[in-house]
């Protein structure tokens, strides 16, 4: 048991974002903390390719130093497109926000959600 | 230049887009010759290369040189050509009605080209990941559009979509990491082929990439638990926002379901995980009933219409669920069928609205006396939608019946035939009310009682958007002529992809 807790922390570190970012995300009344747990969600995601990446003993993938193992270039590249994407949302998130604090003075959901509907 | 034709139609509105926000500095009417420019371009580079796949067979193409499991590849076969050449067509269709409909803002057409670039992406990748990009894309241009009407409750439609969307997008993204600690690659070809010859298709690692992929696109494609975003971005939207992402980006995410289900995972896998195939058929046999059942219960016919959806799009993933040829064939035809008469009718409640202040199923009474064509437009859509033969909505629907019952999947076959009369049930009522009820908004006080438009681009209606109204209309039951030969163009491309 302690052994796979060693051994596996990073995955666990992975369902824990996942689960705090869904968690706020669906629960907090806040707009703005909304969005902070979308991004703690997908903040999870990229952990978990990284962590896909690591290898025991394995070099940074530069060739020039020669020899061994490397780890996975391949999941880093690919978080660097994904956060540009997250950055992108939450730069838009962001905006629609301001936009509807200026309109209905409330960042409160279900105060919005009267608001919303009347 | 021609062998460059997959990555020239991605590209090509990416840089159109940009042009509007520049020429903003000295027009700010600038942006729709730019976009209707670009579009031209786009459909006659799309249907250049429709043409090449028709004559030589699939093409392929490695972005940057990279070759094929290691860099990212674009496919382009029979359906992504067809599919890609839809897209433009039907953007460039769609701005005949922004024209006059609005709105007129620069941004607007940067962001609607950059929504063609994302959706022609999705279309024509071969990469998993390159998906994910590309439905992101996709993504953030529609929140845009989406929130680009002058109404404060756009914004938060638009919020609403933003967050279910990234939610979706993201657990496509965690099934990428699953499947590639699976197997290794991005690659779909190279995934499909990996998959094949561990035949480990029930390991959990794989289903549980199975599971998150599809899930994922299921939110983006708007099946029933996962549909919410969907009624209130439609019926907030600008009424050219509406028509045009109600007609191509639920269409293109389930295409891409499509891919991933017949390119990806292959038709084996779900022979080898029974479990898998009924829960997808499960979750569009519910997103069926429940769309149809949540669609007649609606006041609003842009909402009603929204959750239309919902249970249409039910019908096309159960097509491509069952995965024999017939009902693939019959899901495709449906899809592009779906797309042409929900944008039509889309448009047309725009231009009814904007011509009677007409916004509720009740409001619709008497509407077919005061504007006859597009009243009569909007009933030839809703028939055609509910399956009546001549349309294209019937042979859609009959091919997906037909390979339904040559699977000899019973329950599948009665809720398919019985959503054709819940469809009935939801767009009789509003024919019913065109024709045969006393009128219930009388000309001008109408316009004062009901709320107009809020895009805030004019009440008037020009040439442009009855025409693109009247043209999905007759396409509607024109495009049923062309289904043979559609159908041609799939089976010399569905052998390769169901038999993989």
């Amino acid at each position: 048991m302690l052994e796979l807790l060693n051994s596996h922390y990073n995955y666990y570190a992975v369902m824990l974002l996942l689960g705090i970012g869904l968690y706020m995300l669906i629960e907090s009344q806040n707009l703005v903390k909304k969005v902070i747990g979308m991004n703690i969600f997908q903040t999870g995601i990229f952990l978990f390719f990284i962590t896909l990446a690591f290898r025991a003993g394995g070099n940074p993938p530069i060739i020039v130093d020669g020899g061994g193992p490397y780890v996975s270039p391949l999941p880093h590249v690919l978080i660097l497109t994904a956060i540009v994407v997250g950055v992108s949302l939450t730069a838009v998130a962001l905006a629609l926000i301001i936009r509807i604090y200026t309109e209905y003075g409330t960042l409160d959901e279900d105060k919005l959600k009267q608001l919303y509907y009347d | 230049m021609i062998e460059h034709l997959p990555v020239l139609l991605v590209v090509l509105p990416i840089v159109g887009g940009s042009i509007p926000l520049v020429a903003s500095l000295v027009s700010e009417r600038a942006g729709w010759p730019v976009a209707t420019l670009t579009l031209i371009g786009q459909a006659s580079l799309a249907g250049l290369l429709a043409w090449t796949v028709s004559t030589s067979g699939t093409v392929s193409y490695a972005v940057g040189g990279f070759a094929a499991p290691y860099g990212i590849e674009l496919v382009v076969d029979g359906l992504s050509g067809a599919v890609a050449l839809f897209v433009a067509v039907v953007s460039l269709g769609v701005l005949a009605y922004a024209r006059q409909a609005g709105p007129h803002s620069s941004a607007f057409y940067g962001l609607y080209l950059l929504l063609v670039a994302g959706l022609t992406g999705m279309t024509v990748t071969g990469d998993v990941f390159n998906l994910y990009v590309f439905l992101e894309i996709t993504g953030l241009a529609a929140y845009g559009l989406v929130a680009s009407g002058r109404d404060a409750s756009a914004a938060v439609a638009a919020l609403k979509y933003l967050i279910i969307g990234t939610v979706g997008a993201s657990l496509y993204l965690l099934g990428v990491g699953y499947l590639l600690a699976a197997t290794g690659t991005l690659n779909m070809a190279d995934l499909a082929t990996k998959l094949g010859e561990m035949a480990a298709y029930d390991s959990t690692l794989v289903l549980t990439a199975f599971g998150l992929m599809v899930g994922g696109l299921t939110v983006k494609v708007a099946l029933f638990p996962l549909h919410t975003w969907q009624p209130d971005a439609y019926a907030n939207a600008p009424d050219t926002v509406s028509a045009f992402i109600s007609a191509l980006v639920s269409t293109v995410s389930a295409y891409a379901l499509a891919r991933l289900l017949f390119s990806v995972f292959t038709v084996e896998f779900l022979t080898a995980v029974p479990v898998a195939r009924w829960a997808l058929v499960g979750l569009a046999c519910v997103s069926i009933i429940a769309g149809s059942a949540l669609a007649v219960s609606q006041d609003s016919v842009q909402r009603m219409l929204a959750y239309s959806s919902v249970s249409q799009f039910g019908l096309v993933v159960a097509g491509f669920a069952i995965a024999t040829p017939l009902a693939v064939v019959g899901a495709t035809v449906h899809l592009l069928g779906h797309a042409v008469m929900k944008g039509g009718l889309f448009a047309a409640t725009g231009v009814i609205e904007r011509k009677t202040g007409a916004t509720t199923v009740n409001g619709y009474a008497g509407m077919g006396s005061r504007v006859p064509l597009s009243a009569f437009c909007f009933a030839v859509l809703s028939l055609a939608m509910v399956g009546v033969p001549p349309a294209v909505g019937f042979v859609g629907k009959w091919y997906i019946v037909l390979g339904a019952v040559s699977a000899g999947n019973w329950p599948v076959v009665a809720v398919l035939l019985a959503s054709t009369l819940l469809t009935l049930a939801y767009f009789a009522r509003l024919v019913e009310r065109l024709y045969f009820a006393e009128a219930t908004i009388h000309s001008e006080e109408g316009l004062s009682e009901e709320a107009p438009v809020t895009d805030g681009s004019g009440q008037a209606v020009s040439f442009g958007m009855i025409a693109v109204v009247v043209i999905a209309a007759a396409l509607a039951v024109a495009l049923t002529a062309a289904v043979p030969a559609f159908e041609q163009v799939l089976r010399e491309t569905l052998p390769q992809l169901l038999t993989q």
